[in-house]
């Protein structure tokens, strides 16, 4: 334990794990993890936020415990350990949002529970948790939330303006922002949006513009 | 610490003790949390059908208060069967036991479709008089029915539940004294697309129906149409883009109001 | 009938991919040949058909609330009035995780053609969304009995196949063509599954 050299709080070392996964490594955009449930709670809003407030409260206790528990873990059942770690955060997660915000876990449903299989968590578990002090894990786990977080709302930003023509903010009412002069003038909101596919489409662009913007993530061999 | 992480004696006490603290962590909090759970799901339930009544005092009543003034309005729960059997009979000083079955409040109305109605009507598509004549056949089914008093009026919330686009719908239609016109109608859903099928629970969609008529010489349905045309005293608008959970209500409320509309029929003092 | 229906619905309107996403990771990850493509989805429809059954019985006669009645013995309700289902997540993962090793261990003794063929990607399915996502869907639709629910998981199986099947060769394809420099690689298939998943929409109705 003496090697150790003591380490400021947010060394630029500790401030990159939070500023890479929001940006040039963010989880779902450029490292492809987490999408299943990115794509299907962005109708609205107030679910993104709920969603993403859920698993980044899930990797972030997750990582600090697989953190604590890196050298008592038996190498053979690594990964189930993890699974039970994860699972179990799941599941007290969703039986507060059960007894707390009861319509919210309504509407998420099953999405819940597929936190458990969220392969931003467990790559991140395996990734990082694994090897690393439980405070870099705690700013690892905010990071990557965050950056969920970030292609989430976003994406439910243009579903729901553009679908429904409102934003929805959790403890606020309905806000309708396109005017109903728009509609009077023969404005329609596009259902499309709303369908599943569409979310797919915007996370494109949402990459592309990423991507522009930052050309040394271009993949030239891709196809 | 001389333990060897890789020895299987090693590997199983650890797995032993995770389960342990992991199962007894989650008894706890599911335990602790039940109570508020149960609330939340009983107390929605009577929102609803305090609110399908369709009456002022009641209708923008928040979920937590339902519990509480619930007794003030039902009055009586009644389970009927498709033939219009009463198979439950309870008054207001009659408490809602879990246990009690056929309590009425405690039918589960997308069971009573998943598990009886739909492999009927899978087995027999198209053919709508082998439906109902099965439908008839089932003493299984159980319709609920409560009676609903205000002011010294009295009124009927009755039940639907079918199938939308995704996944299952249904609903609470609030009657007048006359059990034929519909006083408030309660939809819900459980995966409709949110912002086209899940239309179905926004107010200008459940007002339509209030002041339609379910007779006409006879049962006559409610009908859901495309928007846009000329409605009569038995059509409500559709919603545009949710064609499908339009179908889905037409299709569960012409086929459980019938058998309140014959229940009232033969019972009429039931609203007197 | 019901079964036909069932198994259709399932694996063209209510597509894995297409409608719920699920799958996604592994579904970018893996398809970028045919081959492979056709090796995961095959391995998907495998532990899907073995996993919801398992799990649907495990629901019915453990977890769901009432389910421990058939241990009562007549007209008493010790049993029946234990709910399980808080552990339902836990104990689906666990029969995923363990069935994706049996299995695994099965192949690799009997079948060793086999196991050359799925033998890299039985791990990936242990944390493969479309499993788990089928059980959480299967408790969700209250199947009748088993015969369902083993019908289901083969009809999500087989939705997810054809859907890895169809991008992969998509994707062999596009690799000639043009792309704006940024949207090589995910952010085209994206754009792609997009597509596809708007053309699926069509067996619902629309």
């Amino acid at each position: 334990m003496s090697e150790e050299t003591k380490e400021p709080l947010f060394s630029p070392k500790n401030k990159k794990l939070i500023s890479e996964p929001i940006n040039i490594n963010n989880p779902v955009t450029i490292q492809v993890l987490g999408i299943c449930s990115a794509l299907a709670v962005t109708v609205q809003i107030d679910n993104a936020l709920i969603m993403s407030i859920a698993v980044m409260a899930v990797l972030v206790i997750g990582n600090v415990l697989v953190s604590l528990m890196r050298n008592a873990i038996p190498s053979k059942i690594r990964i189930i350990v993890q699974l039970v770690v994860v699972a179990a955060l799941v599941i007290i997660v969703s039986e507060i949002l059960k007894a707390f915000v009861y319509d919210v876990s309504k509407q998420l449903s099953v999405f819940v529970g597929l936190i458990i299989t969220n392969c931003i968590i467990m790559g991140r578990l395996e990734a990082f948790a694994m090897g690393n002090k439980p405070w870099a894990s705690v700013l690892d786990g905010l990071g990557n939330g965050f950056g969920y977080g970030l292609v989430l709302v976003i994406v439910a930003f243009f579903k729901e303006v553009f679908g429904s023509g409102t934003i929805t903010i959790p403890g606020f009412e309905k806000f309708h922002v396109i005017p109903q002069a728009f509609y009077d003038m023969g404005y329609e909101n596009n259902g499309l949006m709303l369908l599943p596919p569409s979310s797919l489409i915007i996370v494109a662009v949402y990459i592309w513009v990423q991507k522009l913007k930052n050309p040394e993530l271009i993949d030239e061999q891709g196809s | 610490m001389a333990i060897n992480r890789d020895s299987n004696v090693y590997t199983l006490s650890f797995a032993a003790i995770m389960v342990v603290l992991v199962g007894g962590l989650l008894a706890f909090v599911s335990l602790s949390l039940k109570p508020i759970q149960k609330a939340n799901q009983t107390n929605e339930k009577m929102q609803n059908i305090l609110q399908a009544i369709g009456i002022e005092e009641t209708a923008t009543v928040s979920r937590d208060e339902a519990g509480t003034i619930f007794n003030d309005y039902v009055k009586r729960r009644i389970t009927i069967n498709y033939n219009g059997k009463i198979l439950s009979d309870l008054a207001v000083n009659d408490p809602i036991k879990p246990q009690d079955k056929l309590d009425a409040f405690n039918i589960d109305i997308r069971k009573e479709y998943s598990k009886y109605i739909k492999p009927i009507m899978n087995a027999n598509k198209g053919n709508d008089e082998k439906i109902k004549s099965e439908l008839a056949g089932n003493e299984n089914i159980h319709f609920p029915l409560f009676i609903c008093e205000n002011n010294g009026k009295k009124y009927m919330v009755t039940s639907c539940s079918g199938k939308g686009l995704w996944d299952d719908i249904w609903g609470y239609i609030g009657f007048e004294s006359d059990g034929k016109t519909i006083s408030g109608a309660i939809f819900d859903h459980k995966g409709e697309t949110p912002g086209l099928g899940s239309v179905i629970t926004e107010d200008w969609f459940e007002k339509q129906f209030r002041s339609k008529s379910i007779d006409e010489n006879g049962y006559t349905a409610i009908q859901v149409l495309k928007p846009g045309k000329n409605l009569d005293n038995h059509q409500v608008d559709g919603i545009s883009g949710a064609t499908f959970t339009g179908v889905g209500v037409d299709e569960m409320m012409g086929r459980s109001m019938e058998v309140y509309y014959n229940f009232v029929k033969s019972n009429p003092e039931i609203l007197n | 009938m019901e079964l036909v229906n069932i198994f259709v619905r399932s694996a063209f309107a209510d597509n894995m991919i297409f409608t719920f996403f699920f799958g996604m990771c592994s579904y970018l990850a893996v398809s970028k040949t045919v081959k492979t493509a056709v090796g995961l989805g095959a391995a998907v429809i495998f532990v899907l058909g073995i996993t919801v059954p398992l799990n649907f019985l495990l629901e019915t006669f453990i977890l769901r609330e009432g389910a421990l009645a058939w241990m009562d013995t007549e007209g008493e309700t010790t049993y029946a009035s234990y709910d399980l289902s808080f552990l339902s997540f836990i104990m689906f993962i666990a029969v995923i995780a363990s069935t994706v090793q049996l299995v695994e261990m099965l192949v690799e003794k009997f079948s060793p053609a086999l196991y050359g063929a799925l033998g890299i990607f039985l791990p990936l399915i242990a944390v493969n969304c479309a499993i788990l996502g089928g059980a959480l869907f299967m408790q969700q639709k209250q199947f009748n009995n088993v015969g369902e629910a083993t019908v289901y998981g083969l009809g999500s199986g087989f939705g997810w196949f054809i859907a890895i099947v169809l991008i992969a060769a998509i994707r062999e394809k596009i690799k000639y063509s043009h792309i704006p420099g940024p949207l090589k690689g995910v952010g085209m298939a994206f754009i792609l599954t997009g597509l596809m998943g708007l053309g699926f929409l069509g067996f619902l109705g629309f």
